[in-house]
């Protein structure tokens, strides 16, 4: 019955599309809203439903995928407006063709999941060995490096490279997919951090007096004098900087492209050893022994932001990729979980001792290390949860610890070598070839060096907020005028209140040819007020006293509209 | 226990041949592509830069002429053949493709060629020529003799005009053309007087221009400074529009039967709507000195201009600026210019007496282009259009080297602009409020239009 009365409405559908198929003239089609509504309504309601259902889901999927809000409020141009109407269309439907477009990725995440009274955190690595397939059992291994650790680890961005670095010395980049070794190198002195460049052909270390950079063979490229006994290395793939941060306290960025430093920041801190990479907006976090975790930008001499974390020194940090959580660890014993956002702490767990180092995977798992055990946790950015996902042992203490990028995979560097442990849901299943490539041929990577190269954003452009570019300014042109002049104002007021407006003096008094108040009064000489440039503060502020006094006397009264109206005022308005 | 670890097997993301494309699976989740604003924005910058090195607008310099180059004609059914008109009375046909001379007529017309144009239809090589003779001549490639010496071919028919006359056109179906001199003549080719005189009171009529979509309707445009419109099928004015300056050419646009432009002695094109000439339906501003001659694109949406300043401007037909602007240190006087049936070339023909050849769009390369090439170019396209109002990409989007004289020139026309605003301004603010009201820019030019 169901079934007959569908065709007899679908019969009826195609009978009206026939008839609409036809329009008389351009005048007598419906408009293109008006036939879908007209062809819905013909439906049975079951159909309607599900339909709804499935625009409901697409809907919610196709959120992930809206860049920022939707434009507000209308401007006056209407051709303006039309462009505006007609970008944010093509962004919608943009949107939607990407949530559609998930049905096209072919893999799915891994998960572990406890059956019964089972604990996914009581399962050893063995057990999870005996249950999943042979070539992720390839993946958990260990390596037994005892003379030179502790060793700090990194993953290449495609996850197929590690980087080892032995305190001690010890030097080794690994295909470790294939078990196959890159290079491996002595240096005979202390290394603290090692760093992938933007591709496995290229690394940075961080030794004992100054970073160096060394290629694929072990052979050392660059010697970089300016990072001055660096303890952490950190690289942004799109600027092609590298960082640092050492025991001078100082934040470092050197281009790899053309050597030049890109910025030298002091943190006023002290020695620090926690730098880590936002990858959202490419902003460096570096904590600081006393609690502080500083936002730095290469060309920003002051730091972006300043959170107080810890009440001890800050001991690991990581960072999500979507920009919205920092992990922070400190020697007061606690795991801080920050909205990076607001730079508010969301809620806080307590560790057995301090953790030593912090990784956050793509699918936002918290892994957590201290003293020999690693405990990683699910969900554990967003709420604040119980139990940890999974825990497991080393055979001695662990330095540091790394996810490895598409895949299911954390890498513990300790004192007596490294482990590859295998945690199921950890990586983004689905890779995007032109991003990250784990199967890149060579071919692939040097065409994708080039078009890093070609696509390398200036130092300049790190923010807090990566999307400031090509943004409209919101305000009318009178409103950025006042603001401008406010701006001077201020400026003014505090140049007055340094008396910079002073060094002109200093200038005129000195007779010397070099003398120490010359050079002095020289370097102040940027910030220079001489009596012309004080005039026109002087103007700009009377301008702006006019302008507020203007807009609280209001307008004048309508008596006289004619050509004399200009000689009233609000005082002799009766003539 | 219920578990699941990532295991991807390189053979399903390898190729399975080598003649294969690599196989790049995507993902579009935006957490995947940090940065994204920043690095499109570097894109588009960098697609800006290298469209400005490759714009390379110049492509030949046809020599042959011994004086200007005063009327042109392009056929629009043949994309190779351009005719031209010398001011020492000589009439060339110009191969583009191979860029010399395929046909000519020394001594065509004694004095200027002021006018030419084709026979439309594709079954007919025929074209007309007019000269300050008064004499208008068929020529024709193919059929027409030669004369006793054996060097000058002969016209196919000839008709003689009262006046000199200023310009040519065909009707696009009929065997009707118009001449303009003292007065519009319209000419049955059959006949040897004209079979009809349109006249409103103009001295001399500078051009004639049949519509070639609405073919009956005709425009002329005089010194008397108006433009007026005729019909054919009641010989008679439509209507006349009288402007600040006199229109030196007209151009029907070929998709909007009822637009055309107008190029001005004010150093402005306008574009008009036939039905409504109380006001422009736009104003294109950029040259220093008169327009001389303006033409359409056959999409109908932009224009080319050649004006007395040495330059040829490239217009968006909706926007009140030029979108590029061409200029060759021997270039002179430009006096006609024409826009290629393809869409891909423009032509300008000057005093200095050479033909010119130059790309409608200066950084396009010809030439069949492969899938991947054009989804970059669409993909370069979409990011500088993204982006075009960030100060950086503007700039180096907007950037031209203009000869130094027009800089200068329309630096002080700027000037006056200024100033002439700021003028009536200050009138405004002594003045009774409402006594002067703001003219619009597109109808200040316009002192009149009559109806019939």
């Amino acid at each position: 019955m169901d079934r007959h009365l569908s065709e007899a409405g679908d019969t009826s559908a195609n009978e009206e599309s026939d008839t609409e198929k036809v329009p008389r003239t351009l005048r007598d089609a419906p408009a293109k809203s008006d036939r879908k509504k007209s062809k819905r309504q013909a439906q049975p309601d079951d159909t309607k439903e599900e339909e709804d259902e499935a625009t409901r889901e697409l809907q919610q999927r196709t959120q992930k995928y809206k860049r920022g809000a939707e434009a507000s409020g209308k401007v006056r141009s209407k051709k303006a407006q039309a462009g505006i109407d007609h970008a944010q269309k093509q962004k919608a439907e943009a949107a939607k063709a990407a949530a559609r477009s998930e049905m096209l990725l072919t893999e799915s995440g891994g998960y572990l999941e406890a059956e019964g009274t089972e604990r996914t955190f009581k399962f050893t690595q063995r057990q999870i060995a005996e249950n999943v397939d042979i070539g992720s059992t390839d993946k958990m291994f260990n390596l037994k490096l005892d003379e030179f650790g502790p060793y700090s680890l990194k993953y290449s961005a495609n996850g197929r490279h590690m980087l080892l670095g032995g305190r001690r010395g010890h030097i080794a980049c690994v295909d470790w997919r294939n078990g196959r070794l890159g290079c491996e190198l002595h240096v005979r002195e202390t290394v603290r951090d090692v760093c992938w460049l933007h591709n496995e052909s290229l690394f940075a270390v961080a030794q004992k007096k100054q970073a160096y950079i060394y290629d694929h063979t072990g052979a050392e490229v660059h010697s970089l004098t300016r990072h001055i006994e660096p303890t952490a290395l950190g690289f942004m793939p799109h600027h092609m900087l590298l960082a640092s941060t050492g025991m001078t306290g100082r934040v470092v960025y050197q281009d790899v492209t053309e050597g030049r430093v890109a910025g030298e920041h002091r943190s006023g801190y002290g020695p620090s050893h926690v730098l880590r990479i936002s990858p959202y907006n490419a902003v460096a976090h570096v904590g600081h022994g006393n609690g502080v975790v500083t936002l730095w930008g290469p060309q920003q001499p002051q730091a972006l932001a300043k959170v107080h974390c810890h009440r001890g020194p800050v001991q690991a940090l990581a960072l999500d990729s979507s920009g919205t959580y920092m992990a922070t660890s400190g020697l007061d014993g606690r795991v801080r979980i920050w909205d990076i956002r607001r730079f508010e702490p969301l809620h806080e767990y307590r560790t057995a001792r301090p953790a030593q180092a912090l990784d956050i995977s793509q699918r936002g798992l918290l892994a957590a290390a201290w003293g020999r055990s690693v405990s990683i946790w699910k969900d554990a950015l967003t709420t604040r949860v119980g139990a940890p996902y999974m825990r497991h042992q080393l055979e001695a203490d662990v330095s540091s610890a790394g996810f490895v990028p598409y895949d299911d995979v954390l890498g513990c560097g300790h004192a007596q070598g490294v482990a590859s442990v295998l945690v199921p849901g950890a990586g983004e299943p689905n890779f995007d070839a032109l991003v990250a490539n784990p199967f890149q041929t060579p071919r692939q990577r040097q065409e994708t060096e080039v078009r890093m190269l070609l696509d390398k954003l200036p130092a300049d452009s790190v923010q807090l907020d990566p999307n400031f570019i090509g943004r409209m300014d919101p305000r009318t042109r009178a409103q950025q005028h006042s603001d401008s002049l406010a701006d001077a104002h201020l400026r003014h007021a505090a140049a007055r209140d340094s008396g910079a407006h002073l060094d002109s003096a200093v200038r005129n008094k000195t007779k010397g040819r070099n003398s120490t108040a010359k050079r002095y009064a020289r370097k102040r000489n940027a910030n220079v007020v001489d009596l012309k440039r004080l005039q026109e503060m002087e103007r700009l502020e009377k301008d702006l006293r006019e302008s507020a006094a203007k807009r609280r006397k209001g307008p004048l009264p309508a008596h006289e509209t004619g050509a004399l109206h200009r000689f009233y005022t609000e005082k002799n308005n009766t003539r | 226990m219920k578990v699941k670890a990532l295991s991807r097997s390189a053979a399903d993301y390898a190729r399975e041949t080598k003649s294969d494309i690599q196989r790049l699976p995507r993902n579009v989740d935006p957490v995947l592509h940090p940065l994204e604003r920043a690095r499109e924005y570097k894109r588009a910058l960098n697609a800006a830069k290298l469209e400005r090195m490759f714009a390379k607008p110049f492509l030949a310099s046809l020599g042959g002429h011994i004086d200007g180059i005063y009327a042109m004609a392009k056929n629009a059914w043949d994309l190779d053949h351009i005719t031209t008109g010398s001011g020492d009375g000589e009439v060339r046909v110009w191969s583009l493709s191979k860029q010399a001379t395929a046909w000519r007529a020394p001594g065509a017309h004694r004095g200027m060629v002021k006018g030419i144009c084709n026979v439309p239809g594709g079954s007919t090589d025929r074209f007309l020529s007019v000269g300050t003779d008064k004499l208008a001549k068929v020529w024709s490639r193919t059929e027409g003799a030669v004369t006793a010496d054996g060097t000058t071919p002969e016209p196919v028919a000839t008709y003689s005009g009262k006046h000199a006359f200023g310009a040519v056109d065909h009707h696009r179906s009929r065997p009707l053309f118009a001449t303009s001199s003292s007065l519009v003549e319209v000419w049955d080719v059959d006949r040897s007087e004209p079979i009809a005189n349109l006249t409103w009171g103009a001295d001399t009529v500078n051009t004639v221009r049949m519509n070639q979509t609405e073919v009956n309707v005709l425009a002329s445009c005089g010194t008397d400074r108006s433009v007026i419109l005729y019909d054919l099928r009641t010989n008679s004015p439509l209507a006349k529009l009288v402007m600040t300056l006199s229109t030196n050419a007209i151009a029907w646009n070929p998709m909007e039967a009822f637009v055309f432009a107008a190029a001005n002695e004010d150093h402005n094109v306008y574009t008009f709507d036939m039905r409504r000439m109380d006001h422009a339906t736009n104003v294109l501003r950029d040259h220093v000195s008169a327009v001389m001659d303006v033409d359409y694109a056959p999409t109908g949406q932009e224009l080319v201009s050649g004006s007395y300043d040495r330059s040829v401007r490239l217009w968006d037909a909706a926007r009140g600026h030029s979108r590029d602007v061409y200029h060759t240190k021997r270039m002179q006087r430009v006096f006609c210019v024409k826009y290629t049936q393809d869409n891909a070339y423009v032509l300008s023909g000057s005093d200095d007496s050479n033909l010119r050849l130059w790309r409608a769009r200066a950084s396009e390369r010809m030439g069949p282009k492969s899938n991947r090439e054009r989804a970059t170019i669409e993909y370069a396209d979409k990011l500088k259009d993204r982006y075009k109002h960030v100060d950086d990409v503007r700039k180096v989007l907007r950037q031209r080297n203009i000869p130094k004289a027009i800089k200068r020139a329309s630096q002080t026309k700027q000037d006056m602009h200024a100033s002439r605003r700021r003028k009536e301004e200050n009138e405004r603010k002594t003045a009774r409020p409402g006594s002067k009201p703001r003219a619009p820019e597109r109808s200040k030019a316009i002192l009149g239009v009559t109806s019939k």
